[in-house]
């Protein structure tokens, strides 16, 4: 029957697209919030992190989804640790190989992809039932959605803390007090607990938007 | 002595797991809904962070880091595999954490009913990684500072684990806009109190 059914049929496409909006992993599944605080001071490692947390969550949700039913259940969690840890050291040198300083400013958030609830979040919720294929589409997903907050996040920190987007100066240098202006960056934006607080209005925004979202 | 003090305020205060880096944030949402559980996972973050952090010293300095296995042999002075550490930290901890849930089961039957389902939970909780990691990052001397780092950063997170859990208690009964009611209204009020902890920041020691 699977094979009769196209690769990107609607089921399929839900899958996708859901973790985008109604079961976004940070704002609703509320997984992987620490990872998505803690490096989005700017835009660049925020896409970095992003892009990694995406490829592990898509391969560990394949492997894990190929192994489901040879794995006992009992052990069944040191499996998935395994398997993750193993894509996270991948990953780690690869970062190290090829983007060695936004790899030093993620610095233990690299290795905490491990411990990074939408992995397990998934692994537990999706992986364990279903096929390699709808199991890649959920992780692409959920990447995605996580992807979506840090970018969001990052892009307000770094424009109002740095007064740039991706390293590139966007308010003119000649605004600046220093410079005879009247302008000058916001430090709290890069300080950890605005980290938080932009949170917390996204959420705001998209429960406002989203009225079925909203908890008693 | 005055050295571990200062690693130990500064583990709790300064560099507080979750208001100065976040980690442990998936627990503390979830499970800051009432003080009675919140405490009861916080004691055990706080003890399997003490036994956790000076054991993956031990396997940092005396396996993993490059020219560590000198004491085998001094044939193995130039293997360095540090490359290792996620995975072996993650095996430790997860092992650990099975450990001190057989014993904890055996031996303090009314603590293990209080954890619960938290103490397995806690082999995935970022904080116990975390501070591994930034056990390795630091380079301790021995392991007595290690050990303290373990119980003081443990201790950081019980702090900010009960304080949230009181305000929410106290915030039920608030006029919150009904968006920002559970979650968001709990994301803000963690910044305000992150930002209220980073006054500690200016401390020297």
């Amino acid at each position: 029957m699977s094979e009769k059914e196209a690769l990107f049929s609607k089921k399929n496409l839900k899958l996708l697209t859901d973790p985008l909006n109604d079961s976004n992993p940070i704002t609703v599944q509320v997984l992987g919030i620490c990872s998505a605080l803690a490096v989005t001071a700017q835009l660049k490692p925020a896409v970095v992190m992003a892009i990694s947390v995406t490829a592990v969550v898509a391969f560990a949700n394949v492997i894990i989804s190929l192994l489901r039913n040879t794995i006992p259940n009992r052990i069944r969690i040191i499996v998935q640790l395994v398997v993750i840890a193993a894509l996270v050291i991948l990953v780690d040198q690869v970062l190290k190989a090829y983007v060695y300083d936004v790899s030093k400013q993620l610095s233990v958030f690299v290795g905490l992809i491990i411990t990074n609830c939408i992995l397990m979040g998934r692994l537990e919720a999706f992986a364990l039932g279903n096929k390699p294929w709808q199991s890649f589409l959920d992780g692409i997903g959920n990447g995605a959605g996580y992807a979506a907050i840090l970018i969001i996040v990052g892009f307000f920190r770094e424009l109002f803390g740095s007064g740039s987007i991706w390293g590139y100066r966007i308010v003119p240098e000649s605004w600046y007090i220093a410079n005879g202006g009247f302008y000058e960056n916001n430090g709290m934006m890069i300080l950890p607990p605005m980290a938080l607080i932009v949170v917390g209005v996204i959420i705001w925004v998209q429960r406002s938007r989203n009225r079925k979202l909203i908890e008693n | 002595m005055e050295n571990l003090i200062n690693i130990f305020v500064k583990s709790i205060f300064i560099e507080n797991m979750i208001f100065a880096y976040f980690l442990g944030m998936c627990s503390y949402l979830a499970v800051s809904k009432s003080v009675k559980t919140a405490t009861g996972l916080g004691l055990a973050v706080v003890f399997v962070l003490a036994i956790t952090i000076p054991v993956n010293y031990l396997l940092e300095n005396y396996v993993l880091t490059e020219g560590a296995l000198s004491w085998i042999s001094p044939s193995l002075a130039s293997v360095d595999l540090s490359f290792l550490s996620f995975i072996m930290f993650i095996a430790v901890i997860a092992s650990m954490v099975q450990l001190v849930e057989m014993v904890v089961e055996k031996f303090a039957p009314v603590l293990y009913n209080q954890l619960g389902i938290f103490l397995p939970l806690i082999a995935v909780n970022c904080a116990i990684l975390g501070g591994a990691l930034f056990m390795q990052q630091k380079a301790f001397v021995n392991v007595a500072e290690a050990t303290v780092y373990g119980i003081g950063s443990g201790i950081g997170w019980f702090l900010a684990i009960v304080g949230i859990a009181a305000i929410r208690e106290r915030i039920q009964y608030s006029q919150i806009p009904a968006p920002l009611r559970g979650l968001g209204i709990t994301f803000i009020v963690t910044g305000l109190m992150g930002i209220a902890f980073m006054g500690f920041m200016g401390i020297k020691l």
